[in-house]
């Protein structure tokens, strides 16, 4: 099968793939840093005209609410699998 | 109008009656037939208001066909083809048939003009959406069904006596935009109906308890049906209500939250739908032009990458039996196709550009942002991230790669769907795309045509501004699984099910207990104080009762064993049968009691 393979091939050169992918995320801030590449007239706040404001809002808040929902977890919301069974 | 209107739920009532009665090999073609004459019915259906009827001294519109009821009917008359092809190898009609009643109650719900009949669709859906989870025939999914109904009812009821109060105070009957500034007790009422079935936290618990419990297929209309009927119901009665910006923001985040711990796919997926019916219940409460177009727009765009998530976890039930992440892994070798299609609902959910969600969430938060809502602006792209660490990264990952926990028994089964859950999936996936890519199609369709045109999301800004916050996202989560960090690991998670879930146990015990010790310390008093002197009582009664009564109760005893043996017939036990006899039951007495007031009434 064809997909198969095309997903086995990428995984073989996993290292050429995070690196290609480490390549995107640097030329995504890059394009945010060069002026005039990205029309910032429709930012809605002034926190947004600085550069990589929104990959750090991802980054930061990817990790914040791992940390919420793994913090809420323990606190008691997490239990066995069996729980509700009498 | 030269033709006469055919409402398109009609249609799928009479396919549904007529569906168990035909021979196996035609009931596939009539599977496909039906649904796509359906969608024929939305999709040439002039504009107008049609189907009015009275009934006692009120008029009922079947009918009402605008652009908002439209853009709603056209997506869950499409959804109904794709689901049905979806279970086209169910061989059992009854699954089919409660599919399309449920089909029917939402497109009735959608085309009602008045309130009654809306309650009378909206009730059609609850009692024929059970049968979806009912038919799992799981002890679990039996349990989660009777959960599922008592809420729904008490829903209802909320409605009902909404409904009620409102036609009381205001004489009309008219399905149309509430007062939302100043809500009288009757439209409160109303709303709490439209927002447990929209699953609004507080009143949420149902959606995540019952979804996950549902068929391999039931579950893709469950996904689609019930919380946009109410997204609908939110949009025409209570658009811009300042309340429910605060609601969507809150559920938005909190199906996230509850998604991130969560360990079962399906309820995983259960807990995005609350998350993403969150933004259109906040765009409806933002309720400019824009935001409104947003919520219909993300409805639409939802039902389709929603019904396909749960396409791709009810594959993964259906061919390997399991959908805990703790239990799978690794299935890209057995089901690569169902690992594409999942990721491309996956993508569509998160809004990747060039996938439906980018063209449709956008909307809302923008129109947040333009009214200076900036928190909620803020939050909502707070809510996108844990959107795309969950759909399009953790469950494909931990499904499909990552470390194969997958009993062997399990990875043995493992394969691709038959073909027409693959091409359910494939046409779905196919509409994800062609909605992110080509605007038009969806745009056109949305009940402020200006506002849609003169909305672009393909400006460099919102392009950048999505791609990094969404694969950012993705290197935190690379970084997380590395550091291994996030493994999923056997367990639930527990929700405000919790309350009822417990409180029904601690009914039962309140029975068993005190209740049942009380009956018993009665007894044990009757037996000593009344029983001697009843035994000396006895004696003499003894003798008048061998000459007079044995007559007359013999006669009695003979007639009451033919009614019991009549009766052992129709009482086998089966509660959910008995129940839905109940229910038709009642629904005549309360004609029958309606048709009285009008012959009494002056």
């Amino acid at each position: 099968m064809s997909l198969l393979r095309l997903i086995d091939l990428l995984r073989e050169r996993l290292p050429m793939v995070v690196r290609v992918g480490l390549a995107v995320l640097a030329a995504l801030i890059l394009a945010d840093v060069v002026p005039g590449l990205v029309h910032k007239e429709h930012a809605h706040t002034v926190a947004e005209h600085v550069s990589g404001f929104w990959a750090a809002f991802g980054l930061i808040g990817c990790l914040a609410l791992v940390v919420i929902a793994k913090t809420l977890g323990r606190l008691g919301v997490s239990t066995r699998e069996d729980y509700y069974d009498e | 109008m030269s033709s006469p209107w055919i409402h398109p739920a009609l249609v799928m009532l009479a396919g549904g009656l007529v569906l168990p009665a035909l021979p196996r090999r035609l009931r596939k073609v009539w599977l496909l037939l039906v649904p796509v004459l359906a969608f024929g019915l939305v999709l040439t259906m002039a504009r107008g208001t049609f189907g009015e009827v009275t009934f006692l001294k009120w008029t009922l519109t079947f009918g009402r066909v605008d652009a908002l009821s439209l853009v709603f009917a056209h997506i869950m008359s499409l959804m109904c083809i794709i689901g049905t092809l979806f279970g086209l190898h169910v061989e059992e009609p009854g699954q089919h048939v409660a599919a399309w009643v449920y089909v029917a109650g939402s497109l009735g719900a959608i085309f009602a003009g008045d309130l009654l009949t809306l309650f009378l669709f909206w009730e059609v859906m609850a009692f024929s959406s059970v049968f979806l989870i009912w038919f799992r025939r799981t002890p679990a999914s039996t349990a989660a069904g009777f959960r599922y109904l008592l809420v729904h009812v008490a829903g209802g009821l909320a409605l009902l006596a909404g409904i009620v109060l409102h036609v009381k105070a205001t004489g009309s009957t008219a399905f149309v935009l509430f007062d939302v500034h100043q809500l009288t007790p009757a439209g409160w009422f109303i709303l709490a109906g439209f927002l447990l079935n929209a699953a609004v936290p507080p009143l949420h618990a149902w959606l995540p308890d019952a979804y996950p419990a549902g068929t391999f297929n039931g579950a893709v209309f469950l996904s689609a049906f019930t919380t946009k009927t109410a997204v609908y119901a939110l949009c025409r009665g209570f658009a811009g209500m300042e309340l429910l910006v605060v609601l969507g923001v809150i559920m938005s985040l909190y199906g996230v939250v509850y998604a991130i711990i969560e360990n079962d796919v399906r309820r995983l997926f259960a807990y995005h739908i609350v998350s993403q019916v969150g933004y259109m219940v906040a765009g409806v409460g933002i309720g400019t032009a824009l935001a409104v177009n947003g919520a219909c727009a993300h409805a639409f765009a939802h039902i389709l990458y929603k019904g396909l998530l749960f396409m791709g976890g009810g594959t993964v039930l259906h061919m390997t039996g399991e959908t805990r992440m703790s239990a799978l892994g690794g299935l890209y070798k057995k089901m690569p196709w169902a690992f594409l299609f999942t990721l491309i609902g996956g993508l569509s959910i998160s809004a990747f550009p060039f996938f439906s969600g980018f063209v449709s969430k956008s909307m809302i938060v923008q129109a947040g942002f333009d009214e200076h809502l900036l928190w909620a602006g803020f939050l909502l792209n707070l809510a996108a991230i844990g959107t795309f660490y969950c759909n399009g990264l953790k469950v494909p990952y931990f499904v499909w790669f990552g470390r194969n926990h997958c009993q062997p028994a399990a990875w043995e089964r493992a394969k691709d769907p038959p073909w027409n859950m693959l091409a359910a999936m494939g046409a779905t996936a196919f509409l994800c795309v062609f909605i992110g890519c080509y605007t038009p199609y969806l745009y056109r369709m949305l009940p402020y045509p200006d506002a849609a045109q003169a909305y672009h999301p393909y400006t460099s800004y919102h392009v950048s501004e999505t791609l990094q916050i969404l694969l950012f996202t993705a290197l935190a989560f690379f970084v997380l699984v590395r550091l291994r960090k996030i493994e999923p690991h056997a367990g639930i998670n527990l929700d405000l099910d919790w309350f009822y879930r417990l409180g029904g146990r601690a009914f039962l015990w309140l029975a068993r207990r005190p209740v049942q010790s009380a009956d018993r310390g009665v007894g044990q008093v009757y037996r000593l104080g009344g029983l001697v002197p009843l035994m000396k009582s006895a004696g003499l009664v003894g003798l008048f009762d061998n000459r007079v009564i044995d007559g007359a109760v013999d006669g009695l005893a003979a007639a009451v064993r033919g009614v019991g043996r009549r009766l052992r017939f129709a009482q086998r036990g089966a509660l959910q049968e008995n129940l839905t006899l109940v229910f038709a039951v009642a629904a005549i007495l309360l004609l029958a009691f309606l048709v009285f007031f009008r012959v009494s009434a002056p």
